[in-house]
């Protein structure tokens, strides 16, 4: 990305642009929204909770006295009496990660001003969205079904469920947040909020499209967590 | 509603040609300033009672609520602690108090004034009056957010209080809330009162995060033409980067929270290892204790300098000002700073020593810790030579300063004992770990709010506090904050075990008792003394001596707002110009002994001055 353009101020490359940017007034992360600036920074101190959850997971399944189930077995589905392992877990990660994809391409409409590709590609975010909670409540009332709890477990350490359902709850309702926002967003960009520059219900602030990007980070986010969550109890 | 805003962006839009106080925009100019990055932000102005002093969207109004709330629940804090002292030198009075009680109020005490006053009143309070106004900025970058993290903070403190009016009362497994005992019977509280404080504290991290965004950005983003990072006055720094740690360290807490919630309400196994509870076997097995010590103290021990790290900050000021000289090695201050926030989160297991670790970890985290001895220790001397040959004020404010210096190295000495696992495993569990952390992160950073407080109020209410009743309001509370905590030491010397509801016929009780009444008059005598500050707060607020503009000749952009009190947006029409950093004092050849930041160069062109 070209940097921007900024009155009385010039641009240096590398780390010694990165020094002059830190010593320089006003800003230091040059051109770069308030709320985006906040989003990164959000996002830090989530990274940091669901490393400690995956941190606990890790030391939880390392010292159980009793096995850690078969994760192939576990999350299988049995397609016409055959068990498939990995199926529904391949679809569920493919959706999500699609659904990055049309988010981008939203954020990408948005500063195009081509307001009704952005609406749509956002709606399409949030469905991919919806499907994935819906797949993750299928799997989650498959596992409740066969006996899991978070506080028992047929197939060995208790630990399994309670953190399989910890954790992928916790993900799962930041996705279901996610999706929240992304309908209230839709809905403002179908009714041009953005490109009026009306102002918020709760917040006042004239809408703007970076608001879209801003959300997009977020959803990128949830996207990455899901890869890790999908390593460690699937791929482990 | 357009009106409600600023809707000035095309005038206020600052560019160097028609602002002045920028120069002209030549580059060889000496008071050249670029121009602003970023339109004048718009702000939402109350016009009612509900949005101009409820949920009003000022940061101002917003770090006075968060003060006078932090000060409402440290003052509960410091009823519970009374009552401990009463129970602990005069069992016999108290005889209302049982055992389960004494351990309620420990716990209560504890997390009140760690989490609830301490973090609240430097970061809520003081983060939100101070840093837009020392940034130069209008307010913080998201008000509205701002906003619902105080009423975040005001719902968790009452959940918390709540704890005391459910069945079972508040837990009362010590404020570390260890499991398993925080959560199996026979610890007070381990129904409801543990479950109320998980959600308390899970509120807390959820308000605060949204607090702290704002400090971060608006530190980051949002200060004025000419403030640089290295302009910022340290109170700055210090509140920026204890910000950066609570970002960091709380998540642990919370992740802490959520999972001794589900231990307790659905029965998980996390913390919890097969375990016996009144003969019975229950249904928990193979979780690990340990795991919760961990995060914990990873978020436990930032949050020490959490509560230390704004105090640097804040105390680093007040002296450069009553001390009317720039405050020496500025720089190293902030990398030391910047470094203690850094090496805190390698330390943490120093609270663990006696559970049990690889003795090559316990090396290791006595390295850690003894290493932050060097940029504290830098700190200080750089605070007594920022004192030495300066020309001192010896005001209210100026004595908390050296109470706050003293005691913050007699704190910090014995956290070097402390930080020894040979020397830690038997003084663990005593009163001097008591006398340690009262000493250190008590009464050390109680000390600089108390002068904060002298400082600020002219401020924030255009009128002095009584320099005379604050004078009493020093004695009392630094000479009774020592008598508390320096016979704990010798206490712990002889192993008097601390969160033990009575001696009973231990052989060290004969010397112990007549020392624990003694800290115990001590004890009531300082938090009555307390009550000094709140009647010359009531006091002065109508009938105090007017201060007037910037009554301490102070040189930081807070004292030069259009009006004192700060109206909402801070600076009037426009926003200050900043050419200095913000202690300039006693320049030779200068006019007056202070040069505020907004003085251009061309005006002080014959004093010796450095460019900074």
């Amino acid at each position: 990305m070209a940097d921007p353009k900024i009155e009385g101020y010039e641009f240096k490359p590398g780390y010694k642009g990165m020094a002059a940017d830190a010593g320089s007034d006003q800003t230091l992360f040059k051109g770069v929204h308030w709320g985006k600036a906040m989003m990164w920074i959000f996002l830090l101190s989530d990274t940091f909770i669901f490393s400690c959850f995956l941190i606990s997971y890790m030391k939880g399944r390392g010292s159980t006295p009793v096995e850690w189930p078969n994760p192939s077995e576990v999350f299988a589905l049995h397609v016409g009496g055959v068990p498939v392992p990995l199926l529904l877990i391949a679809i569920m990660t493919f959706v999500l990660i699609t659904s990055s994809g049309t988010m981008a391409l939203a954020v990408k409409y948005g500063y195009e001003r081509n307001r009704k590709m952005c609406g749509w590609l956002i709606l399409a975010t949030a469905l991919g969205g919806l499907t994935f909670v819906g797949m993750q409540a299928f799997e989650w009332s498959k596992l409740i079904h066969e006996g899991v709890r978070p506080w028992e477990n047929p197939f060995g350490a208790k630990q399994f469920g309670s953190f399989f359902f910890m954790i992928t709850g916790f993900h799962g309702t930041h996705v279901s947040i996610g999706v929240i926002f992304l309908c209230i967003y839709a809905y403002k960009t179908f009714a041009g909020h953005y490109d009026e520059g009306k102002r918020g219900w709760f917040t006042t602030m004239k809408g703007d499209y970076v608001e879209i990007e801003i959300l997009g980070l977020y959803w990128h986010f949830v996207d990455l967590v899901w890869v890790f969550i999908f390593a460690f109890f699937y791929l482990w | 509603m357009s009106e409600d805003f600023n809707d000035k962006t095309t005038i206020q839009a600052q560019s160097s040609e028609t602002i002045s106080g920028g120069g002209t925009g030549a580059s060889s100019d000496i008071d050249y300033v670029r121009p602003a990055e970023v339109a004048d932000q718009d702000l939402y102005h109350g016009h009612s009672f509900l949005t101009k002093w409820v949920f009003c969207q000022d940061a101002k109004v917003i770090g006075v609520q968060y003060f006078l709330l932090a000060t409402f629940t440290g003052i509960i804090g410091l009823i519970l602690s009374w009552l401990m002292r009463l129970q602990l030198g005069y069992p016999e009075l108290a005889g209302f108090m049982t055992a389960e009680h004494y351990y309620q109020f420990v716990t209560m005490h504890g997390m009140i004034m760690v989490v609830y006053f301490l973090t609240a009143l430097f970061l809520g309070g003081f983060g939100n009056y101070l840093i837009p106004l020392m940034c130069g900025a209008r307010d913080m970058v998201f008000p509205y957010v701002n906003m619902v993290s105080f009423w975040m903070f005001f719902i968790a403190v009452a959940v918390l209080l709540a704890s005391f009016f459910v069945p079972g009362g508040p837990t009362g497994a010590g404020w570390t809330l260890y499991p398993p005992q925080s959560i199996i019977e026979g610890t007070p509280g381990s129904g409801m009162g543990i479950i109320l404080m998980c959600l308390s504290l899970v509120l807390f991290v959820a308000g605060f995060t949204m607090g702290g965004l704002n400090y971060l950005i608006t530190v980051l983003q949002a200060r004025t033409r000419g403030m640089t990072l290295m302009r910022m006055p340290l109170t700055v720094w210090g509140i920026f980067t204890a910000t950066v740690l609570a970002m960091l360290a709380f998540p642990a807490l919370l992740v802490g929270g959520l999972m001794m919630s589900l231990d307790k309400i659905l029965g998980t196994s996390f913390f919890m290892p097969t375990i016996l509870q009144a003969g019975e076997v229950l249904d928990y097995s193979g979780g690990s204790p340990i795991l919760f010590q961990h995060l914990f103290w990873f978020f436990g021990h930032p949050e020490v300098y959490i509560v230390a790290l704004p105090a640097f900050g804040i105390i680093s000021d007040l002296i450069s000002v009553h001390a009317r000289k720039n405050i020496f090695g500025y720089r190293m201050m902030v990398w030391a700073i910047v470094g203690i926030g850094a090496l805190s989160f390698f330390v943490w297991a120093h609270h663990m020593y006696v559970s049990g670790m690889n003795p090559w970890f316990g090396f290791f985290f006595a390295t850690t810790t003894l290493i932050i001895a060097v940029p504290t220790a830098m700190k200080v001397y750089n605070w007594i030579l920022t004192l030495w040959r300066g020309n001192i004020r010896l005001n209210v404010v100026m004595l908390w300063c050296l109470g706050f210096i003293i005691t913050f190295v007699n704190g910090g000495i014995t956290g070097i004992f402390l930080g020894n696992v040979t020397v830690d495993v038997p003084l663990s569990d005593t009163y001097f770990v008591i006398a340690h952390f009262h000493m250190v992160m008590g009464i050390a950073p109680l000390m600089v709010i108390m002068g904060a407080v002298y400082h600020w109020f002219p401020l924030v209410s255009g009128r002095f506090l009584s320099e005379k009743l604050g004078k009493w309001h020093f004695w009392f509370t630094f000479l009774g904050a020592y008598s508390i905590y320096f016979p704990m030491h010798y206490l712990g010397f002889i192993g008097v075990p601390r969160r033990y509801f009575e001696m009973y016929d231990s052989p060290y009780v004969t010397s112990a008792v007549g020392m624990n009444e003694f800290i115990s008059i001590a004890a009531f005598i300082v938090g009555a003394a307390q009550f000094i500050l709140i009647y010359n707060i009531i006091v002065s607020l109508r009938m105090g001596k007017p201060a007037g503009k910037n009554p301490w000749k102070a040189n930081s952009l807070e004292w030069h707002t259009s009006t004192v009190p700060p109206e909402h947006g801070n600076f009037g029409e426009k926003l200050p110009v900043v050419h200095r950093w913000p202690y300039d004092y006693s320049v030779p050849g200068a006019k007056e002994d202070f040069i505020p930041q907004t003085t251009p160069p061309s005006e002080v062109a014959e004093t010796e001055i450095e460019k900074t």
